[in-house]
């Protein structure tokens, strides 16, 4: 994000008219958009820069708070004999030892979304299956005194053999993760849209490629933060943490504390120091500490350090991809086939295995692929389990399609870019059902190519490629074309069982947003909604849509997205992941803005003798459209609902408070024949850039980096910008330098900042970012999600840049120096 | 990722610091910067009795030419001493190298001499301090001595230092008139660790390679201008470092670096020697 500190090149946008007959149906037309589509500067920053943020470990507990501190498993897979917590006990100020004992006797183990006997609780329950599970808790006074105790806790373990590499472990005779399981391939599933085996058999070419997607995460500066107490009389807990969502996950945690959902009230704060999907990962400790709390008859604050978080929070999955494309001579795709298998680590957390199908309706990506066959493969292993990581499955699938247009192109000596444009989904076929069901809302992908490498930009690229090869420097350009999925379908992981288990279990779709608008006696208006806000400027960008609509300024609003399921508005779909906020939560708002303004126009008209349709809503007034002096103050219509509702049109509501809620129809559950519309919106992203890999020290330098986005109406184009640079950072660590690395004991050794590497501000350079936008015609505001797309572009870019640079054909993510230099170096190295 | 308990003593003077150490040996630990030692304390990796902290010690904050070398004190932060205008005149090797440590926020607080106590065989400025054959002042309440660098560092994060002895300055020798500095490293990211670094000195028709991140200390050869076969002199060096593999480098990677980066240093060393 810019805020005039850093020189910005400007941001260039490009609207696309919608076509003639393909006017947006639900574009609320009448209504000036003044503050939606400004690039309004974010009003949260004030206080954050300042450090008045309010996040978790800042807010006050009750004195009376004991900390807790986690003892986790040295082995990968091993049985726990004993625990022997006397000598812990016996350290002043330490009051309790949980260990799994206590969890089994007091929880259930977590829903799983597979009908597969993956038990987990809390803490390990008799054995402990990958480095990091929690084993015992240890609750004192201060974390130090936990930690000092932790080290006085005595385990003996029996270790047993380990399954870490996903491949092997799928094999039968790998050891057994889960030996009730009797596998640890716990599920496949074939799918085939179209005719993949008559288009395959028809080809000119058959060209494949197998490729790994592997194990990281994107690192939050806040680490997870819970605080639990228990309300003995009431028989419920009161929790703060910083969880994002989805609250799908919330009837999972009550599950397990044997409640019902209002017996678990969980509060977020209004700030949170980053999340990229990880924070999701919070809720089995939510549980844990639940459970040592009413344990401890008081308040249990945990705060994970940095330690912890890298070894046992999160990762995203491991993805093992062997993709195979049938090919024409002219570069003509006419058919993919797919074979997946997903590594989710020791045990299948909820919402897993959601990268496994959140993209399952768009696999094909940019292209319009008739013929389509899907192999689906999950494996479990002794490694951290895996959960959400920015990009959600869509890394994993354009690393392995993007690479595979690339090969396409070197095999038939065709230009990449030609690869793409000759597959590309025509602008006229929008919307467009995808061969396994996705329902592409707006879009016109070869024209955001035209544009990108318009102006000269592509021939500058070819320029500088010349000139250093010319010099027999190493330099290579690449590209990806990216759809990017906005807002799930809660239905889409049930694509995962049969047909016959989904009848059983009842349809599963939509995605709910809900968000209360409420206008007080002297005017004041307030929102608060189903989001967690992790540093987006959801705040903003809410202020500047009920600004719009109810004629205020946007610094009239008051947004606080702290949430509490005790008394704000919320549904399963819940919280800020998988870029729901614009085609979600940001429409629930303004539908309940909307259906204010209907009501005030209402209570207006009355005063002013118009009709409601009248009236417009400005300056804090409302008035007649063609009289500006035939008006009432905004405050004195809002004043009449509060202290004279007995004046108020008949029927109406007494009060100015509304809550809306939206779900799209578009979001249909899974047919008969496996067709999902996985998402609501579907950007577009296409990049292109140079390297250039040092010849001795193997290094890769971006020498120019070009992404052209296409996320509909961007609702503020400084918010959209920040997204887009805080992903293509991201995008460059995956590319080049982030990995959770285990050895051969399934030892984890990226455990500091020492040896996971994150990119700095020195290894990212800035993008030239490219807008255009084609609004979608499913969202009122025709916005689409816009969160995630240099995370599934920019390692596939960067590889292919890489690729054609080295002349390989395997880069391997990421793309560090020890990799390149061992494809580049000579055969034989001089003898000593 | 809380340290485990100990104590914390803040000195007036050297001598008090000196005989805290007297008193407690082993069992207590210096800190100045703390950039290394608070991330051993919070991991539990160090358990000190006593923590002594040196970083306010007005008697150790100077930094000044004395004779042929340029003193540093102990509490003298990386920060400090790249802030010194004539830096570059006076030991060009230390302008070149310290960008390369850490970062800005880290060279606030770190100190030349706790990089040198802390003996991590990729650090840069024990690279330099052994390219330059420069000299820790150790004290302790038994008298003062002098160590060169290459007796000081006795291999991976282990010095010569005594358990009651408070390194209390480093001494760097000033630029010799005519003299060439080159400086390169290879790290994964700005900042990080050298996993090859590389300082030459060229001088008086010898040229001196100092390399770090390979063995467990700076290791250091010389030879006269002259010599036609430097890839075969490096080559020989790169084998006799005994590189290992580990996350970030095989050692085959680092042997080539040496092959590969060190003509270029001694290139730049020569051409700035005149």
């Amino acid at each position: 994000m810019c805020f005039g500190l850093v020189a910005t090149p400007p941001v260039r946008y490009n609207r696309t008219t919608p076509r003639e007959g393909r006017e947006p149906a639900r574009i609320m037309t009448e209504i000036a958009a003044r503050h939606v589509g400004q690039p309004t500067e974010r009003t949260e920053d004030l206080r954050l820069l300042r450090g008045r943020g309010q996040y978790a470990d800042d807010l006050a507990v009750s004195p009376r708070t004991v900390h807790a501190a986690i003892l986790r498993s040295p082995h990968a897979h091993a049985e726990i004999v004993s625990i022997d917590a006397k000598a812990a006990l016996s350290l002043p100020g330490v009051i309790a030892v949980v260990t799994g004992e206590d969890v089994q006797a007091l929880t259930d183990p977590f829903l799983v979304a597979l009908r597969q006997p993956l038990h987990q609780w809390s803490l390990a329950v008799g054995r402990v299956r990958y480095v990091g599970e929690p084993v015992a808790l240890v609750l004192a006074d201060d974390r130090y005194l936990a930690e000092d105790a932790l080290d006085l806790l005595s385990v003996s373990y029996r270790e047993l053999p380990v399954a870490l590499d996903p491949a092997e472990a799928a094999q039968e005779d790998a050891p057994l993760v889960h030996e009730a399981a009797g596998t640890n391939l716990v599920s496949v599933r074939d799918f085939s849209y179209g005719d993949p085996d008559g288009a395959f058999a028809a080809a000119d070419r058959r060209i494949a490629l197998t490729t790994r997607f592997p194990r990281h995460s994107y690192m939050p500066i806040e680490n997870f933060v819970v605080v639990a107490e228990y309300h003995e009389g009431d028989g419920a807990w009161d929790v703060l943490a910083n969880f994002q969502g989805p609250y799908s996950t919330h009837p999972v945690m009550a599950r397990a504390l044997r409640v019902p959902g209002a017996r678990l009230r969980l509060r977020t704060p209004r700030d949170s120091g980053g999340s990229f999907g990880i924070k999701l990962a919070v809720f089995p400790y939510i549980v844990l500490m639940a459970i040592a709390a009413r344990m401890a008859g008081r308040p249990v604050k945990w705060v994970e350090d940095r330690y912890e978080h890298l070894l046992a929070a999160n990762s995203c999955p491991e993805r093992v991809t062997t993709i195979e494309a049938a090919v024409r001579d002219d570069g003509t795709i006419t058919a993919l086939r797919f074979d997946q298998l997903e590594d989710y680590g020791a045990y299948l957390r909820a919402p897993m295995p959601g990268p496994l199908y959140r993209m399952h309706g768009a696999m094909t990506g940019a292209y319009d692929i008739p013929n389509l066959a899907i192999t689906s493969k999950i494996v479990v292993t002794n490694r951290m389990p895996a959960g959400l990581v920015r990009g959600f499955g869509g890394p994993q699938l354009y690393f392995a399609l993007e690479r595979l247009i690339q090969r396409v192109a070197v095999e038939l000596d065709l230009d990449p870019l030609d690869v793409i444009r000759k597959n590309l989904i025509p602008a006229h076929a929008f919307p467009y059902r995808a061969a396994a069901g996705a329902l592409y809302d707006s879009g016109d992908y070869a024209k955001a190519i035209e544009i990108a490498t318009g102006d000269g930009r592509l021939d500058d690229l070819i320029r500088r490629r010349d000139a250093a090869r010319a010099e027999g420097r190493l330099y290579g350009i690449g590209f990806a074309a990216v759809v990017e999925p906005g807002m799930s379908n809660m239905g889409y992981l049930s694509t995962l069982l049969t047909t016959e288990a989904r009848e059983r279990a009842g349809p599963k779709n939509g995605a709910i947003s809900l968000a209360t608008v409420n206008v007080d006696p002297l005017g004041a208006v307030s929102v608060s909604a189903d989001c967690m806000p992790q540093g987006q400027g959801h705040e903003t960008v809410l202020a500047q849509i009920v600004a719009d609509q109810l004629g205020l300024a946007p610094d009239e609003i008051a947004v606080n997205l702290a949430h509490d399921t005790g008394k704000d508005p919320w549904s399963i779909a819940a919280g800020t992941y998988s870029c729901r906020f614009t085609p979600g939560t940001a429409v629930a708002v303004h539908k309940a803005a909307r259906q204010l303004r209907d009501k005030l126009a209402r209570i207006a008209s009355n005063t002013l003798n118009l009709r409601p349709d009248d009236l417009v809503f400005t300056g804090a007034r409302i008035q007649a459209r063609d009289n500006p002096d035939n008006a009432v103050a905004f405050a004195r219509a809002a004043g009449v609902a509060h202290w004279a509702p007995a004046t108020l049109p008949d029927g109406m509501a007494p009060g100015l408070r509304e809550t809306a809620a939206w779900t799209p129809p578009e979001l249909a559950a899974p047919t008969e024949g496996d067709h999902i519309n996985t998402s609501l919106t579907y950007g577009f992203v296409f990049d292109m850039c140079g390297v250039e890999v040092d010849p001795i020290t193997a290094q890769v330098r971006i020498d120019r980096y070009v992404t052209m986005h296409d996320s509909g109406k961007l609702l503020n184009p400084l918010l959209a910008e920040g997204q887009v640079l805080g992903a293509f950072a991201q995008g460059v660590g995956t590319a080049l330098h982030e990995e959770f690395v285990y050895d051969s004991e399934g030892s984890f050794l990226t455990a500091t900042f020492a040896d996971y590497l994150v990119p700095t501000v020195n290894e990212v350079p800035r993008p030239e970012i490219l807008h255009m936008e084609s609004p979608s015609p499913f969202t009122p505001l025709g916005a689409k999600g816009a969160g995630e797309g240099n995370c599934l572009a920019t390692p596939a870019c960067l590889a292919n840049a890489v690729a054609d640079a080295l002349g390989i054909a395997d880069p391997q993510l990421p793309m560090t120096p020890k990799r390149l230099h061992a494809l580049m170096a000579a055969r034989d190295e001089p003898a000593p | 990722m809380k340290p485990p308990r100990f104590d914390y003593v803040r000195p007036d003077t050297v001598e008090e610091a000196l005989a805290v150490l007297a008193d407690f040996g082993d069992e207590a630990q210096v800190i100045a910067g703390g950039q290394s030692l608070m991330a051993m304390l919070n991991l539990r990796l160090a358990g000190p009795r006593v923590l002594v902290d040196i970083s306010r010690l007005e008697a150790l904050s100077t930094c000044q030419e004395t004779g042929d070398c340029l003193e540093i004190g102990a509490a003298v932060t990386q920060a400090d001493l790249l802030d010194r205008a004539d830096l570059a005149e006076a030991v060009p090797l230390l302008a070149l190298a310290l960008p390369h440590v850490g970062h800005a926020q880290t060279r606030n607080r770190g100190t030349v001499c706790g990089s040198l106590a802390h003996g991590d065989p990729s650090s840069e400025l024990p690279l330099c301090l052994a390219a330059l054959e420069g000299q820790v002042v150790l004290r302790s309440t038994r008298g003062e001595r002098r160590l060169d660098a290459a007796q000081f560092q006795t291999g991976l994060l282990s010095t010569a230092r005594e358990a009651d002895e408070l390194i209390v300055a480093a001494r760097f020798p000033l630029r010799r008139a005519g003299a060439g500095h080159a400086f390169a490293e290879v790290a994964r990211r700005h900042g990080d660790f050298a996993i090859v670094g590389l300082a030459a000195v060229a001088h008086d028709g010898q040229v001196r390679l100092g390399v770090a991140g390979i063995a467990d200390r700076p290791e250091i050869r010389e030879w006269p201008f002259e010599r036609e076969d430097i890839d075969a002199v490096l080559n020989r060096l790169a084998w006799d470092l005994d590189a290992a593999d580990d996350l970030h480098a095989s050692a085959r990677y680092r042997r080539d670096i040496v092959r590969g980066l060190g003509p270029k240093v001694i290139a730049e060393a020569r051409s700035c020697a005149n």
